[in-house]
């Protein structure tokens, strides 16, 4: 992954604060690993809580995906911000995860982008596990 | 056969098949003949109870199937199902609850009976009473403010109460901080104020954070509570709360006090002015002394505490008129209570319309205060309780400077120690000879360190600081000598 995408996934959140953004990850799996490509900025769906809480609206995930398909490209896992809240998964983030998703967070303090980190979700949906290869891409 | 379409995250588990054919019927036959077909999509779309997880839905065509017929929604040849994820997620923020309104907080029989004084009042009522219950506030330290303020909080019903403070209680809290009793001396201040306030009031929820407020976590702690009340004796951690609550847009509820004197106010910048309005900078360090240098009459925190409660329980109803834009001074010797009237400075850095603070900072450095191991590290020699012992135990020569105040030495001093008051020191070097070993000392090794830098910049060489002063001393050499 590219400086530029996490650049760009910050300023979003930047953009979004004090609320959290939430966009989507297309890219590429080559010898299972994955490399972003391209970004997706999408809507954070919730009516209320938006400070602490984003959803996507799952049509707008399913037209997303109908795209990357039909472009050849994967959808990779999903950013979202932490405003005024560190740059590590909540009890809510892990519920809500897929084993699958690459999940990235940036946490935003008092409207300044600061640490970007990205997880993955164990198998048994036990634990988020912090990707040390990711995270150096993401900050190069 | 009717297609059912699979998300990226699922197709792994169906051999990386994008869409799957199954039998038709319902929308349970569907699910149910996709499950046989790839066994190990069964644990990403049902949860241990057998139930499709919250996060999985079911789109028949362009449709939620939840706002069809749910799992009996009938699926013929034609249609394409869809198992999409909710891709949902948050800073979460678990320690104090989700913001909850009057609507759905309820008060049991025994709630009613409790707090029968307050719903009598049609100020209160059921209604105000829930709103107390539902109420999130934020206590930032336990001591002589946060002592009483909390106390009648818990009492009064407050739903979530909020403790910062990371200190331990110690015998010189007893004499004001009505929290703690004889039998909580040695404990953390946090364990002893939750049990005591959860023996008032078992219906409130005691969230407690030990730990330093700091620029790093106060946000994160600020941010789930309603209403903060600064108990606190120090100007940094003052500064920090009010940018703090600025940047969240909560009230902050403010109390200080000093040997007879307090203040009160709320500032609430969207209201009406903050802490920075009133004094943009901070005094210089060492000029306004704290509470453990300058000492406090003991009831004083107890009448600005109950200031405290009573503005912060005013907001929570959102009833008369609250201390914004007002500064109340309490004078408890001559028992005067005055206001001054308090406006938003235009051009605060903070809540102006043009602020540059826009984050927290450093507030150590912003008010000035070097860290302490920067200042042991400033070239001060020091000498520890233990040598200077050995040294008296030795009869080896040195004299001993004592820089405290005549009503300290009152409590407690070295019989063979020269007593020369810090302030007056300038004027009384001439008693002092270069060529002795001095040892300069104080309460708690702070004073005597600025006696001996100037000392040594008035050219004695051979002058140590007592490290830890007298209290040390007291402490680990001398327990019959009293702590104060």
């Amino acid at each position: 992954m590219a400086g530029r995408i996490a650049a760009a996934i910050r300023q979003h959140g930047v953009e979004a604060y004090p609320e959290e953004c939430c966009g989507a990850l297309l890219g590429v799996v080559e010898n299972a690993t994955p490399r972003v490509t391209r970004l997706e900025r999408m809507k954070n769906a919730r009516v209320e809580e938006r400070r602490r809480r984003y959803v996507i609206d799952p049509l707008e995930y399913a037209r997303l995906e109908k795209r990357a398909d039909a472009e050849g490209l994967s959808m990779l896992g999903f950013y979202h911000s932490h405003p005024d809240h560190p740059a590590v998964p909540s009890d809510y983030d892990r519920e809500h995860g897929f084993p699958f998703f690459h999940y990235v967070l940036v946490a935003v303090r008092a409207g300044v982008p600061g640490e970007i980190a990205s997880y993955v979700l164990s198998e048994d949906r036990g634990a988020f596990d912090r990707e040390e290869l990711l995270v150096e891409d993401l900050q190069e | 056969m009717p297609k059912i379409l699979l998300p990226t995250p699922l197709r792994p588990y169906a051999g990386g098949a994008a869409s799957v054919s199954v039998a038709g019927g319902t929308v349970a036959d569907a699910l149910q003949s996709l499950v046989e077909r790839h066994r190990a999509l069964r644990k990403h779309l049902y949860d241990d109870q057998g139930r499709l997880r919250s996060f999985v839905n079911v789109y028949k065509n362009d449709e939620d199937v939840r706002y069809l017929q749910k799992d009996a929604t009938p699926v013929s040849d034609l249609d394409a199902l869809s198992i999409i994820p909710s891709i949902a997620g948050g800073a979460g923020g678990a320690s104090a609850a989700p913001p909850s309104t009057a609507e759905e907080v309820a008060l049991s029989n025994e709630e009613i009976r409790r707090y029968s004084r307050h719903l009598i009042m049609p100020e209160v009522g059921m209604e105000g009473q829930k709103k107390l219950k539902g109420a999130r506030v934020l206590a930032v330290g336990t001591g002589g403010l946060g002592s009483p303020l909390t106390l009648y909080l818990a009492a009064a019903g407050i739903g979530t109460i909020g403790l910062v403070d990371f200190d331990v209680v110690d015998d010189s809290n007893l004499q004001r901080q009505i929290l703690f009793g004889v039998g909580d001396v040695g404990r953390p201040k946090l364990a002893a104020a939750a049990e005591r306030l959860r023996g008032i009031n078992p219906h409130v929820r005691i969230v407690p954070y030990e730990e330093r407020l700091t620029s790093a976590n106060a946000l994160e702690i600020i941010r789930d509570f309603d209403v903060v009340a600064d108990g606190t004796d120090n100007f940094p951690t003052r500064y920090l709360v009010n940018d703090a609550c600025v940047l969240a847009g909560k009230p902050n509820v403010y109390a200080s006090i000093f040997r007879f004197e307090g203040q009160a106010s709320v500032f609430w910048a969207e209201k009406g002015p903050c802490y920075r309005c009133l004094y943009p900078e901070p005094p210089p360090p060492g000029l306004v002394p704290s509470c453990a240098e300058g000492g406090v009459l003991g009831i004083l925190p107890g009448l600005l505490g109950v200031v405290q409660a009573t503005e912060t329980i005013k907001l929570v109803l959102n009833s008369g008129d609250p201390l914004i834009g007002r500064l109340l001074l309490v004078d408890a010797l001559s028992m005067r209570f005055r206001e001054l009237k308090l406006h938003k400075n235009p051009d605060c850095v903070l809540c102006g319309p043009h602020p540059t603070v826009t984050k927290l900072v450093d507030y150590e450095a912003f008010c000035g205060i070097e860290p302490e191991a920067a200042v042991a590290a400033d070239g001060v020699p020091e000498i520890s309780v233990e040598e200077l012992k050995a040294m008296r135990d030795r009869r080896e020569p040195y004299v001993l400077v004592d820089v405290r105040e005549p009503h300290e030495i009152e409590i407690s001093a070295f019989p063979e120690s020269v007593k020369i008051p810090l302030a007056t020191l300038p004027e009384n070097v001439n008693r002092l000879s270069t060529a002795d070993e001095i040892v300069v000392h104080c309460k708690t090794g702070v004073r005597s360190a600025k006696a001996v830098r100037f000392l040594r910049e008035a050219g004695f060489r051979k002058v140590r600081n007592l490290a830890g002063g007298i209290n040390r001393w007291a402490e680990q050499v001398d327990p019959t000598m009293p702590r104060y």
